[in-house]
């Protein structure tokens, strides 16, 4: 008899990865006693009109995925071949994860604005949300005008926090009071799910009014047990959960995936926040990371630090059918700005809508790729402008509009991901991130991260083992100086020692882009030394040296500034853009 | 590869499931011949409410509050109606503000409706009911010309369509329209001029089909209260050839123009019906196709949005566009007799 033990060890894994527009199916195997991506087989995602039905899509890509491996994975009644035959037919077990669906409307009650709603706003971004309504202290509405408002919004969830354990318990009562009647007045089957994430002194009370008027009642842990303590873990994982059940109730197949995959299914951003903290724990202690996804249905950034973590989706900065929103957040000239060529304000607003009407569609010329890249630079600058607002508050800013350093950047989306060069997919990062001191970016080519979080659950190894065998692209080691002084005075000096004892030396002035080069995987010194007190992540003007690993781009010095400031001057701008573009290899 | 199929079909037969958002009264009966614009379907619905705390009110404890309401969820109270009386020699009496309905009494409150509306759903296509669906709805059957679109304004409509365009890309303006299109649907191409969508208000009229619109001009069309339905896409695209033959053909006949939103993850879309007469029943048209050479298809971006052409076949593996992308595409034939390479995502079948 074969041992359990290493059978699951050795378990072949399934992940079938439900994206907004595309459908994969990823088959992990043990080659030489490692975890390998051994083939991947996509489709389109069935969710929308007229087969809003996921199972279709997701059945579509299996049968991609075996006419790729040549051998079958579902049987004659197009069932998964469970667990592993003798003749290597089928899988041992499934994953899943899931994004594609409607943006879930949210309403969060909260008792003060800076405190608890606060933090319930920041837990209902850990999925594809959309805050609909607020409640709190601050709301002087009639009772009656708030429970109006309500049922006009139509709530798929309500998140109710508040109170401090132990703490205020009548304004809470209060507003429970105003979410149960409005429940109440709608239909049943139109009711949304509630959430109680507020003083645990109150759930009994809380469950009693609000768990027969609501589609379903889920209880977490206090989001601000303290006013100082913010916990929103326990909460998101909740919520992922919760997530999940909205999905089942608006979408087809989602109760039959979850089944095949015995609940091994959750929304992407929670498996990129595991996966997170996963690499959190990997890496040594006091290193921080960041995850980036620019997806069709949302931006999700993932910033991880030890062992605390935030998550946050932003459905309104996706390039797929929710587009034109974008704009309530950005201007065209904002967009605009971004251009190596001059295109008309017009012709990028036509694009944005246009595709937004077909989000799966793809870039067919060199002037729509500009534009989608555009896009996703000033996608990424929002979402990681309004992350860092959910960051821990001990962490440090290098400066006023700076972002925090992140020793490692993974990014993922196909819009990164799947730019013709890697010099565009790391320019593009650079522009929309602009990472402040010294940084490993990244590349998720196969937008792993999120499947393998969702894999995690099934075997801890294999996303490890995953990371290490290669299908993540290096980039390049980046060096972003922070500094003061003035457009093209030197600001720094690197001196690049190759393992033979060859030394390369660059002096680098403010508003520079330069590559040292050095193989991918081949390891370096590199000795910087700044000048004017520029910051190269060693403190103010502060010299040091590190050991360096090439990524596909070298060693990549960002001096252009942080923050990066453009000319005003469009003529001048496209022609730094163009120049910036041919020193990384766009 | 399986492609979603945008219908535009000179004669096909059309089912359509139309449901009200909230349970309520179905009003039509099998087999009933029905207009676009007829009422299928109705529900109540409150707009507003009134919640009268008496315990807070008169001062007193939730419970003995209880024991002072005088009304039952479902009363229908006059305005002024004494709801609650408190205690003493001048008792406080709690009157009811407005007319309206008891929906709930307890914990020392009483909550009315006051604003109580009909919602009413539409036909949305003249055909036959087909099926009932109690208490929401009902299977409308219609036969005739059926064309999709990717936008509508949220209104339903029907009269006899003018063909303003005399050609796909004809763009509307002000000085296209006068009095004698009253009660018409304007079929025409692109429109970039607020002043058309106002002048079409004005006469009124029925309905608008274009090919395309600005998206300066949304936040308008979303206001008018005649439907706006958009073929093609946002911006300056002509109308697809082959919608363009079907309604320009069809001119002075009777539409229903459903210019219901698209609900990508519901069950309506935009569309046009022309009822045509059929000695028998013509097919019903796929929804999703598997593509194939041969097959019409419509482009979805630029350069060629919306341009209708032939699959001439699909290129194995992956091909690098002009852009630089790899991708899984397709090559396919223009109008014009000119051969393009497509990335297969950008392609939907016509059928």
């Amino acid at each position: 008899m074969s041992d359990p033990t290493s059978l699951f060890e050795t378990a072949s894994l399934l992940a079938v990865d439900i994206g907004a527009s595309t459908t994969r199916a990823i088959l992990f195997e043990v080659v030489e006693g490692q975890y390998r991506l051994i083939a991947m087989g996509q489709s389109p995602t069935t969710s929308e009109m007229p087969i809003r039905d996921i199972g279709e899509g997701a059945r579509q890509a299996i049968e991609n995925l075996q006419s790729i491996l040549g051998r079958p994975l579902l049987d004659a009644e197009q069932q998964l071949i469970i667990p592993t035959q003798p003749d290597g037919a089928g899988i041992d077990a499934v994953v899943a994860t899931i994004s594609t669906g409607p943006v879930v409307r949210t309403v969060v009650a909260g008792l003060l604005s800076s405190v608890s709603l606060e933090s319930a706003q920041r837990l209902s971004e850990t999925i594809c949300s959309s805050i609909v309504e607020t409640l709190s202290l601050k709301d002087h509405r009639k009772p009656e005008e708030q429970i109006d408002s309500i049922i006009r919004v139509h709530p798929d969830l309500i998140i109710i926090a508040g109170g401090t354990d132990g703490g205020a318990s009548r304004s809470i009562k209060k507003m429970v009071e105003v979410i149960g009647l409005a429940c109440y007045l709608m239909p049943k089957d139109k009711r949304p799910v509630v959430l109680f994430a507020g003083n645990h002194n109150l759930e009994k009370e809380v469950r009693a009014a609000l768990e027969p008027l609501s589609s379903s009642f889920h209880v977490s842990p206090n989001i601000r047990p303290s006013l100082e303590v913010e916990d929103l873990e326990p909460s998101r994982k909740e919520l992922a959960r919760i997530f999940l059940e909205i999905r089942k109730r608006q979408i087809g197949g989602v109760e039959e995936v979850s089944q095949l995959s015995g609940d091994l299914i959750m929304p992407p951003a929670f498996g990129l926040g595991r996966m997170i903290r996963l690499l959190s724990q990997m890496y040594k202690p006091g290193k921080s990371i960041l995850a980036a996804d620019v997806g069709a249905s949302a931006v999700t950034i993932a910033a991880g630090f030890d062992d605390k973590m935030a998550l946050n989706v932003y459905p309104y900065l996706g390039l797929g059918e929710n587009l034109p929103g974008m704009l309530r957040f950005t201007s065209l000239d904002d967009i605009a700005r971004w251009m190596p060529v001059d295109i008309s304000k017009d012709f990028i607003q036509n694009y944005l809508y246009q595709k937004s009407l077909h989000p799966t569609s793809i870039p067919d010329t060199k002037e729509d790729l500009m534009i989608e890249q555009s896009l996703a630079r000033q996608a990424l600058r929002l979402a990681f402008a309004a992350a860092g607002k959910s960051y821990p508050t001990e962490i440090c800013f290098p400066g006023v509009h700076l972002r925090p350093m992140h020793d490692f950047i993974y990014a993922g989306g196909s819009v990164i991901t799947n730019a013709p060069t890697f010099g565009q997919s790391l320019l593009l990062l650079l522009d929309g991130l602009q990472p402040a001191g010294i940084t490993t970016i990244i590349l998720d080519r196969n937008n792993l991260l999120p499947i393998l979080g969702a894999a995690a659950d099934f075997n801890k190894t294999l996303p490890v083992q995953v990371i290490e065998s290669g299908a993540f692209v290096n980039l390049a080691m980046v060096v972003s100086p922070v500094s003061n002084t003035r457009y093209g005075t030197v600001i720094l000096r690197a001196r690049l020692i190759y393992a033979d004892g060859k030394v390369v030396k660059s002096e680098v002035k403010h508003g520079g882009l330069v590559i040292l080069p050095l193989a991918a995987g081949q390891t370096a010194q590199l000795g910087l030394h700044p000048i004017h007190q520029a910051d190269v992540g060693f403190g103010s003007g502060r010299a040091g040296k590190i050991n360096v690993t090439g990524g596909a781009l070298g060693v990549v010095i960002d001096a252009r500034g942080r923050p990066l400031e453009l000319p005003i001057d469009a003529q001048r701008r496209r022609e730094l853009i163009k120049k910036w573009h041919w020193i990384i290899g766009g | 590869m399986q492609a979603a199929v945008i219908h535009i079909l000179a004669l096909t037969t059309i089912l359509r499931e139309r449901l009200m958002p909230i349970p309520g009264r179905v009003v039509v009966r099998l087999a009933q011949k029905v207009a676009a614009t007829d009422v299928i379907a109705e529900a109540e619905f409150t707009r507003e409410h009134v919640l009268l705390d008496v315990a807070g009110i008169l001062g007193i404890s939730s419970a003995d509050a209880e024991r002072r309401v005088r009304c039952k969820p479902g009363e229908q109270l006059m305005k002024n109606t004494v709801v609650a009386q408190g205690g003493g020699i001048f008792p406080k009496a709690i009157r009811v503000p407005h007319a309206g309905r008891v929906v709930a009494v307890g914990g020392g409150q009483v909550l009315l409706a006051v604003d109580e509306s009909n919602f009413e759903l539409h036909a949305g296509l003249p055909g036959l009911v087909n099926q009932i669906i109690p208490d929401r709805g009902a299977v409308i059957q219609a036969f005739g010309a059926l064309i999709q679109g990717v936008w509508g304004n949220g209104h339903i409509g029907a009269g006899l369509m003018l063909c303003l365009a005399e050609n796909p890309g004809y763009v509307l303006a002000p000085n296209h329209l006068d009095v004698s299109m009253r009660g018409s649907v304007i079929l025409a191409g692109p429109c970039r001029d607020a002043k058309v969508l106002h002048t079409l208000a004005e006469l009124p009229a029925r309905g608008l089909i274009l090919s395309s619109i600005s998206p300066d001009l949304i936040p308008l069309a979303l206001q008018m209260r005649y439907p706006i339905m958009i073929t093609d896409g946002f911006g300056q695209q002509p109308m697809n050839s082959s919608a363009f033959k079907i309604l320009s053909t069809n001119t002075k006949r009777e539409v229903a123009l459903n210019a219901e939103p698209y609900e990508r993850y519901g069950s309506t879309r935009p569309e046009v019906v022309i009822p045509l007469p059929v000695s028998q029943e013509p097919p019903i048209s796929h929804a999703m196709e598997t593509l194939e050479p041969g097959q019409q298809v419509r482009l979805r971006l630029d350069p060629h949005a919306c341009q209708i052409s032939t699959l001439v076949g699909l290129i194995p593996g992956l091909t690098t566009l002009p852009n630089g992308l790899r991708v899984s595409a397709a090559e396919v034939r223009l109008e014009t007799g000119e051969q393009l390479i497509v990335p297969l995502v950008n392609l939907e079948v016509v059928g």
